[in-house]
């Protein structure tokens, strides 16, 4: 409300004009910022997830243990940092840089709010913005599966690798459904800068309006954070702890970090592209006229961030892990047909209103046309059933089975070539020490 | 020279050097991880040309995910990923086809290098901001060069139901399926192991066959062991009681499409 109400909306031309210490100075907020959600989000759900489970959570470390974040981030940094000794070291070491990185560099896109005046100049409270700021959210989103990939690799173990390798599948499977549920997101803005796509959100959310892109969305979202339901890459239960199983200090520490980065990039990014950003909630906005301008809208965004986190440490504390075939089966047989139906569909209504066609008339059709896909997906499934293969668990007895030697227990396999090494000599990436580095 | 030109040659020089890591390299992953280096310098290089769209689409297609289902590819099959000795006659990276490989890459670079010279030498394109965003490349995508992107999308259809096709073992000629001979091949534990949970020796190797088949079909029979391995394994910590029998094999086989995604898992 300190601004007046003649500040206009942000567009893309409105970046690109700020004084160097404006920039640093964003940049900066940015990466405070992510690093206190990280902080606070670690014991939100630390909290939430004690009280869902009849406990009471953290509550020492601070008042309320708001530091237990800060307590875990300090001692994870003085633990012993284990380097085994058969690694591949550069990319050991790479790896968790390479998955953190990204993961701070797609926020800088997110619009946190409207133009402001800060110190005199008048600015849009976004890192910066450009015509494909989304697809630079994307490409940073597989960027990140490089680091657990070559995390899995680079380890060595069995376990590792087997993490590693279930990661890089789920991401780029998931990737491409999310791709898809943005592309609706596109057609109707018309744009894939983000303040032009909240910019389209000024009268309705695209959450009301592309409601399959939305839920396409929200699942996809769980795919790629790597999380319950879908934390296949690490689940404790079959492979220790996944890919970062050998990793240890800080090195973990950048692990956790991206981890939680990347929840409120998704979070950020949901609220950009459907929840209208940072504009109030219609109830707020056409009872406050002043609810979309000046510093406000901050609190608007924060609070559907927020709502966002809650929605993924609500499902960690309600859903069980599903198995991986599951996984892979519902991302690529039900969410990219599913997504790409829709995107038939919204193409033909936006091609339809440009040529001028009378809109209700086009929305009866296009209910028809759904009502029709969902019967004959219903008399599908029924006909299904009858043949009796609908999700029966049919178990893989091919070639897997146990080794003799280990008593018929089941092992990974342990003759993987880069296990024992193809005659190593090549001692540059196995030297011969034990603890590389440490604190005490 | 303006900045511009210098930025974009040192990210030529990057590209090209990194490119040359590539194929010179010991180590597969890290050959791997160059190609990584040569696509980023290439998407740098389209940003510095104001292509941001082409740029942002080539990290997120070339570097996430091509490279990565490269790693992927290279890690699940028995690929040498470890630190390779350089030896003379049994080195496992050396190629016969090296000399063939080297002769079609250096036509190919001259054959593009002359069409672009022939083709542009007097030509000046003016960059200007913007030029290359979404909206002019879609436009002249779909309405001057919407027949070559036609065929290209129909092409690349083409690639992926050839993909398929290979690797599906229950359709085709019946005696591709080498549903005998190859699990002798992938060692000891696969078969009797089948046999020992299932209790249906016959099933279990036929199922075996047909797995390891369709991956042989996909390209060096040698190289998807290890991912039957795992996805055996893996499935066998899920806790199969052992329902196998010949029906499975069709279903092995039928699964050859999903293997990739399910051999990581």
């Amino acid at each position: 409300m300190s601004v007046p109400l003649a500040a206009p909306d942000p567009t893309l031309q409105s970046f690109g004009q700020d004084p160097w210490w404006l920039i640093g100075g964003k940049v900066l907020a940015i990466f405070v910022f992510l690093v206190l959600t990280v902080l606070l989000s670690m014991w939100v759900e630390r909290r939430i997830i004690g009280r869902m489970q009849l406990r009471v959570g953290p509550n020492r470390a601070g008042p309320f243990g708001l530091l237990q974040g800060l307590a875990d981030g300090v001692k994870l940094a003085l633990k012993e940092d284990i380097v085994p000794r058969q690694v591949d070291k550069v990319v050991f070491v790479l790896a968790p840089v390479v998955s953190a990185v990204p993961a701070f560099v797609s926020f800088i896109i997110i619009p946190f709010g409207p133009t402001v005046s800060i110190f005199g100049h008048q600015t849009p409270l976004q890192g910066t913005d450009l015509p494909v700021a989304v697809l630079l959210v994307l490409a940073m989103a597989s960027m990140g599966a490089y680091g657990i990939v070559l995390a899995g690799w680079s380890s060595m173990s069995p376990y590792s690798l087997l993490g590693g390798l279930r990661s890089a599948a789920q991401i780029i499977s998931y990737e491409i459904a999310m791709g898809l549920s943005f592309v609706a997101v596109f057609l109707f803005a018309g744009t894939m800068s983000t303040t032009g796509i909240v910019n389209a959100q000024a009268d309705r959310w695209f959450a009301v309006m592309l409601l399959p892109s939305f839920l396409v969305y929200v699942v996809t979202m769980m795919g790629e954070s790597n999380r319950i339901p879908f934390d296949l890459p690490e689940g404790e239960g079959e492979l220790v702890g996944g890919f970062h199983t050998e990793y240890s200090s800080l090195k973990f520490a950048m692990f956790f970090l991206a981890e939680y980065i990347n929840l409120a990039t998704l979070s950020a990014l949901a609220t950009t592209l459907f929840l209208g950003g940072w504009r109030a909630p219609a109830p707020i906005s056409t009872v406050w006229e002043g609810a979309n301008s000046g510093w406000w809208p901050v609190l608007w965004f924060l609070a559907k961030l927020w709502l966002f986190i809650f929605f993924f440490v609500w499902l960690r504390g309600s859903l069980p892990r599903v198995r991986y075939d599951q996984l892979m089966k519902l991302g690529w047989k039900i969410l990219m047909p599913f997504s790409l139906g829709w995107i038939l569909l919204v193409a033909t209504i936006r091609g339809l209103r440009n040529e001028g066609h009378d809109m209700t008339q086009v929305a009866i059709w296009a209910a028809v046309v759904i009502g029709a896909v969902l019967l004959l997906s219903i008399a599908w499934d029924l006909v299904g059933r009858g043949r009796g293969d609908g999700g029966e668990i049919v178990p893989d007895l091919d070639g897997g089975a146990a080794p003799e030697a280990a008593g018929g227990f089941p092992v990974p396999p342990l003759d993987a070539p880069h296990y024992h090494g193809v005659a190593r000599e090549g001692a540059d990436v196995t030297a011969h020490k034990e603890v590389a580095s440490g604190s005490h | 020279m303006t900045g511009q030109e210098i930025v974009f040659t040192l990210l030529g020089v990057v590209a090209v050097g990194s490119a040359v890591m590539v194929v010179t390299t010991r180590q597969l992953v890290h050959a791997a991880l160059w190609l990584v280096v040569s696509f980023g310098a290439l998407a740098g290089g389209y940003l510095v040309l104001t292509a941001e769209f082409v740029a942002w689409v080539q990290v997120l297609i070339y570097v996430g995910a091509v490279v990565v289902l490269l790693l992927f590819g290279i890690m699940l099959t028995r690929a040498p990923i470890g630190p390779v000795p350089r030896s003379g006659e049994d080195d496992p990276l050396d190629s016969g086809n090296r000399w063939a490989a080297l002769a079609v890459a250096v036509a190919t670079a001259a054959v593009l290098i002359t069409v672009l010279v022939m083709g542009f030498r007097d030509s000046r394109i003016r960059l200007e901001a913007g030029g290359g965003g979404a909206e002019p490349l879609g436009g002249s995508l779909f309405r001057t060069w919407v027949l070559p992107f036609e065929v290209l999308s129909v092409l690349l259809l083409a690639a992926l139901v050839g993909a398929i096709v290979l690797s599906r073992t229950d359709i085709g000629a019946e005696d591709d399926e080498p549903g005998t001979d190859i699990p002798a091949r992938t060692g000891g534990p696969a078969p009797d192991g089948g046999a020992r949970v299932g209790g249906a020796k016959t099933g279990a190797g036929t199922d075996t066959g047909g797995r390891t088949g369709s991956g042989g079909s996909k390209g060096g029979g040698a190289k998807v062991d290890h991912s039957a391995e795992i996805a055996g394994a893996e499935t066998d910590v899920k806790g199969g009681d052992g329902k196998a029998g010949a029906a499975e094999g069709s279903r092995g086989g039928a699964d050859g499409a999903r293997g990739r995604e399910e051999g990581g898992g």
